[in-house]
């Protein structure tokens, strides 16, 4: 039996913590964690995707600590790192008008700040 | 030389021969390309880098090509425990086979009965180059970026991918940090194949999930 919109597995924690940027925030998330994207309208360099803005999905897994993109590209160093997940979300949920069928999904890498208990 | 060997683009009806060229005048500097110039004339100015160590560098990121990818597929399908390295960690997996990963996080996704992956890079072009090579043109386009992941379906389609309704089709959004992979089901009737002869058969299209491997 196949699951449907739930991480396969606890995936490995190691490689996320060996390619993890100190300090970092904590992480407020674990693997099966529903969570929203948060709907902010924000200037500058932002990687979260608007099409996945406002959705809920679920950590698929933890990526590891990275330096805050919306701060490196303006040339400071993005720390404290964020904790930057996979999200899994049904496509269903992020198209209101998704011609396929409904185990479909999409995985969008998020960075914690972009992320709310769901 | 009469015959015209190797000569495959299209030829006008009226016999035409139109090639595309470079622009003879390629017209004034921009913004970005001025800043290059001069930081590679200072660098080697300074002694950082030399002519040679650059014309080097550029040739090693133009011959890497997805053999490099297919081998890997390749040793997968062979090696179980191989497999299980590789999804759990990509990086380490290929570092194990020789391949340079520099600072590439590299995440492998698996297909399977009732699951097929796709990548793409909505923001701009993301991909895995250490393990592919130069992304095709229609990976960076704004056409495939913008509907691989509302339709998906509808472009493997194009692509000449037609998925059943119970298989999931998962897209993966490379947005940040990670690089993706997909690690194709095995052919069957490839069974009693070696892992070179195995790698020959998995495609750089493949590994990005616009389509399947199969038995040539």
């Amino acid at each position: 039996m196949r699951e449907k919109g739930r991480p396969e597995a606890a995936l490995s924690m190691k490689a996320a913590a060996s390619w993890s940027v100190t300090p970092a925030e904590p992480y407020r998330f674990r693997p099966g964690d529903r969570v929203a994207v948060r709907r902010a309208d924000v200037p500058g360099h932002i990687r979260t995707p608007w099409y996945i803005r406002g959705r809920q999905g679920v950590i698929e897994r933890i990526c590891g600590t990275f330096p805050n993109p919306e701060e490196l590209a303006y040339n400071r160093p993005g720390l404290p790192a964020q904790p930057l997940y996979r999200v899994r979300f049904r496509q269903a949920d992020v198209w209101p008008d998704y011609a396929g069928p409904p185990a479909d999904t999409i995985e969008v890498e998020i960075y914690q700040h972009w992320l709310e208990p769901a | 030389m009469t015959q015209p060997s190797g000569h495959h683009h299209d030829h006008g009806a009226a016999g035409a021969h139109v090639h595309p060229t470079r622009p003879d005048d390629e017209g004034p500097l921009g913004y970005y390309q001025r800043m290059e110039i001069a930081v590679r004339e200072l660098l080697i100015e300074k002694g950082t880098i030399d002519p040679d160590d650059l014309r080097r560098t550029i040739e090693a990121m133009d011959q890497r090509s997805p053999a490099q990818g297919a081998r890997v597929v390749a040793r997968a399908w062979c090696d179980p425990a191989f497999k299980a390295r590789l999804l759990d960690n990509g990086t380490a997996a290929c570092e194990e086979l020789g391949i340079a990963m520099g600072p590439t996080k590299l995440v492998v996704v698996e297909n399977r009965p009732g699951l097929h992956n796709l990548i793409v890079c909505t923001l701009c072009s993301c991909y895995p180059r250490n393990l592919l090579g130069l992304p095709p043109d229609w990976y960076k386009s704004r056409n495939y970026r913008s509907r691989a992941v509302r339709e998906p379906r509808a472009v493997l389609a194009e692509f000449g991918t037609v998925l059943a309704d119970d298989v999931e089709v998962r897209v993966h959004d490379s947005t940040a940090d990670m690089r993706y992979l997909v690690l194709p089901e095995r052919p069957a009737g490839s069974e009693g194949m070696g892992e070179t002869e195995l790698a020959a058969l998995v495609t750089r299209d493949a590994m990005i999930g616009v389509t399947t491997v199969r038995r040539n």
